[in-house]
């Protein structure tokens, strides 16, 4: 049994425009030394998945400067590794011509090539938008135990505590784990089975599914798919009951990055015995905490140099806080500024945003406020 | 087909440190902790890459497999190339028997195969037992400049510490007209860092002759640079000026560690002008818990810290407990300080755990010495070690 890997790369781009106006969802950074990728290719790593597809759209130079060769996952490897699949527009089909793919079946029939040609018996597809640790070698063992055509990752979410902002597949299953129906919409309230979007099947049936898609023309990977397969075919639901965040917003962003601050996600995300979550090395210098320096309950990343108050906050790789400077529930990418004095309540900034000497700021958990990447205030 | 090679460095890795003692007995000293991230050794061979050069062998003697499975393929310091690269260069046996590598010299006479087929104008000698950062290239430079058969790089040190170090007297121009092995009386405070640029030809000639010699000792030091001096070679003295220490002994390895802290540290890793890379871990980002206190202290990915931390060196993944307290101390790879502990004016090394309320050291200002710990000794709840014990774990 051999698995092969398929990453979308931008499809929740529109959630999150704050942080993907220059980037893709998969290369927005995350949990002080990640990227939202870097947790899809892990698990895959991890799962003994060694050839991976990664779908790209537009924006994906911020994706290509972190992935490299993808020797940081061990995916630099003379057979399989990693591939980036770029959108294949045809210069000779003008009904084409010049226009990328618009929805998931799209992408997916654009990488027919890739898909047909690893050697792999089973193909493990996923987005970026999801946040967890997850061995796949299970969810296949559960796919072929359960003889499904088609296996997606459910997760139980209580609403109440994690609210979603976009667009979600809620899904119905009956005791068996069949998938009996789903529909797509925000919930407002209560507990609901959430599609991840993470989802296993044998290598030949996607490549029917992309056939039957060019053949009949098919449009949506969830109506023409799913609805219409469901009647035919057994779509099974593996339910994963780890530790798992969606970004959906801004809000979620902020929500799921201060939910790092738990033991329960250190443990089961990012400390999980043989399941470790790579990211590209940047062989910074182990970080310093001054002399005046006060940090509790935060996450930090290496290379930064600390000298005022910090509490709980996620701090990236390189970020400078200055004397007397006080940081509450703060989340800031690499080598943010902070000067001496500024006092700063929920804010975001993205990288190399410069906070100048006794600036105060403040957002609020339920709308923090953002600075945008290399913004001087 | 091997490209020609402008100059191929060979750095001398195989010293069993026999100072540092209890963190030395399973491993080579080049691949000692340093600094919460680093190895010795990532200091010379960073300092390769930066200065353009990519082929460097490392010769390895003692205890090589931690630096075998350190170096590996080079990667991390970009020394994984298709000509050139890191090697790592091990004693063999050859056609007119097995030889251990006698000395430096020898090391490097032993491997003049390895050196000619880069067919390099230049050679440089470096040693895996000091923390610096060094533009070899000026260095090189400079040995051009002078058209110098060999050129040692110097640093000035106190005179009352000279009897410590080879000491060279040059003239005002640079050139050395006398060398002295650690001096009772030294003349000059110029000491020899154990970094020369030979030029290739040179190097062979002598290390050839000293090879053919049965009383020579077969060391640079001791031999190959004194003969030379007395047949009236060339050698010139390149004067650096920055940070540099020989980490040999437990308490100039702490102080070296010491050196990285404070709002203007003695020895600065940050700045990206000139970077020292290593081999890296995947840790998760460094946790500090609602009660911790972390102060003049440098610590690095993987740290989980919920007790006291001050004027302190972590490393990768280190665990300081509730209540704890680490104090004047450097504390390499996953070590664990449990609850209650107290730690001072210590080094413990990698896998290193103190039970909880142990103690460990006493306050710098009325210890008689720091207290080491060797790879994975276990130190019991409760249990107390002494200022100044060298504890290696039993073998």
């Amino acid at each position: 049994m051999t698995a092969a890997g398929l990453i979308f790369s931008n499809i929740h781009n529109q959630s999150i425009p704050e942080l993907t106006k220059q980037r893709t969802m998969a290369s927005i950074p995350f949990g002080c030394r990640y990227r939202l990728i870097d947790f899809a290719l892990s698990n895959m790593v991890n799962s003994d998945i060694s050839t991976v597809g990664v779908i790209t759209h537009n924006n994906y130079q911020s994706l290509m400067d972190h992935l490299g060769t993808g020797k940081d996952w061990d995916l630099a490897r003379r057979s399989g590794g990693i591939k980036l699949l770029p959108p294949f527009v045809s210069a000779h089909e003008n009904r084409l011509a010049g226009k990328l793919y618009e929805n998931r079946l799209e992408a997916t029939v654009g990488a027919a090539n890739f898909i047909r040609y690893c050697k792999a018996d089973y193909m493990v597809l996923s987005d970026c938008d999801a946040i967890l640790n997850i061995d796949f070698k299970e969810v296949i063992a559960d796919h072929i135990r359960s003889g499904a055509f088609l296996t997606l990752v459910g997760k139980r979410v209580d609403v109440k505590k994690n609210p979603i902002a976009c667009p979600v597949d809620l899904l119905t299953v009956d005791s068996t784990g069949r998938l009996t129906d789903f529909e797509v919409a925000i919930p407002k309230s209560g507990k609901h089975l959430i599609n991840t979007n993470i989802m296993v099947v044998r290598r030949t049936d996607l490549l029917s599914i992309i056939d039957e898609a060019i053949a009949k023309g098919y449009k949506s990977f969830h109506d023409d798919v799913m609805r219409h397969g469901l009647r035919r075919k057994l779509f099974h639901v593996y339910e994963f009951d780890g530790w798992y965040e969606q970004i959906s917003s801004l809000e979620s962003y902020f929500d799921a990055s201060m939910a790092l601050l738990t033991k329960e996600a250190q443990d089961s995300l990012l400390s999980c015995p043989d399941r470790q979550i790579y990211t590209k090395v940047r062989n910074s210098p182990p970080t310093k905490y001054a002399e005046t320096a006060k940090v509790t309950n935060s996450l930090i990343g290496d290379g930064c140099i600390i000298e005022g108050t910090v509490d709980n906050c996620i701090l990236f790789r390189g970020v400078r806080v200055g004397h007397g400077a006080v940081l509450k529930n703060c989340i800031l990418m690499q080598d943010t500024y902070v000067g001496d004095r500024a006092d700063l309540n929920c804010v975001i900034t993205d990288k190399n945003a410069v906070i100048k000497d006794g600036r105060r700021l403040s957002g609020h958990e339920t709308m923090p406020f953002f600075i945008g990447k290399g913004q001087m205030v | 087909m091997f490209k020609k090679k402008e100059c191929v460095a060979m750095l001398l890795a195989g010293g069993q440190g026999s100072r540092l003692y209890a963190l030395t007995q399973k491993t080579a000293k080049p691949a000692v902790s340093f600094g919460g991230k680093y190895r010795i050794i990532d200091f010379p061979l960073s300092n390769c890459v930066n200065s353009g050069i990519d082929t460097v062998g490392v010769l390895t003697q003692y205890q090589p497999l931690q630096l075998n499975d350190y170096i590996g393929n080079g990667l991390p310091w970009d020394l994984d190339r298709n000509f050139g690269g890191v090697k790592i260069l091990p004693p063999y046996q050859g056609h007119g028997g097995a030889d251990w590598y006698k000395g430096t010299a020898n090391a490097i006479w032993q491997n003049m195969e390895f050196i000619n087929r880069y067919d390099p104008k230049y050679v440089i000698i470096l040693s895996g037992d000091h923390i610096y950062k060094m533009d070899y290239a000026k260095m090189i430079a400079y040995h051009k400049e002078k058209g110098a058969d060999c050129t040692i790089a110097v640093i000035e040190v106190p005179l009352e510490e000279a009897s410590r170090f080879g000491i060279m007297s040059a003239r005002e121009d640079g050139e050395i007209f006398k060398f002295s092995e650690k001096p009772k009386n030294p003349d000059s405070t110029k000491a020899s860092m154990g970094i020369y640029v030979f030029s290739k030809d040179v190097l062979e000639k002598y290390l050839r002759e000293d090879s053919e010699d049965p009383s020579s000792s077969n060391d640079f030091g001791k031999n190959v640079i004194p003969k030379m001096l007395a047949d009236g070679q060339k050698m010139y003295a390149y004067p650096f000026e920055g940070y540099w220490k020989d980490v040999g002994t437990i308490s100039s390895l702490w102080e070296a560690n010491m050196d990285l802290l404070g709002e203007d540290p003695k020895f600065q890793l940050f700045g990206d002008k000139w970077r020292i890379y290593s081999r890296h871990e995947a840790e998760p980002p460094q946790y500090l818990g609602k009660n911790s206190k972390v102060v003049n202290s440098s610590l690095t990915e993987g740290c989980e810290i919920y007790g006291a931390v001050k004027n302190s060196v972590l490393g990768n993944d280190v665990f300081v407990g509730k209540g704890a307290l680490v104090e004047d101390s450097v504390i390499m790879n996953g070590a664990r300080v449990e609850e209650g502990a107290v730690v001072r004016y210590s080094i413990l090394d990698a896998g290193v755990v103190v039970g909880k309320n142990a103690r460990v050291g006493e306050d710098r200002a009325k210890a008689s010495g720091i207290a080491v710990l060797g790879a994975d000794y276990k130190v019991a709840d409760g249990d107390i070690v002494e200022a100044g014990a060298m504890l290696p774990k039993d073998l």
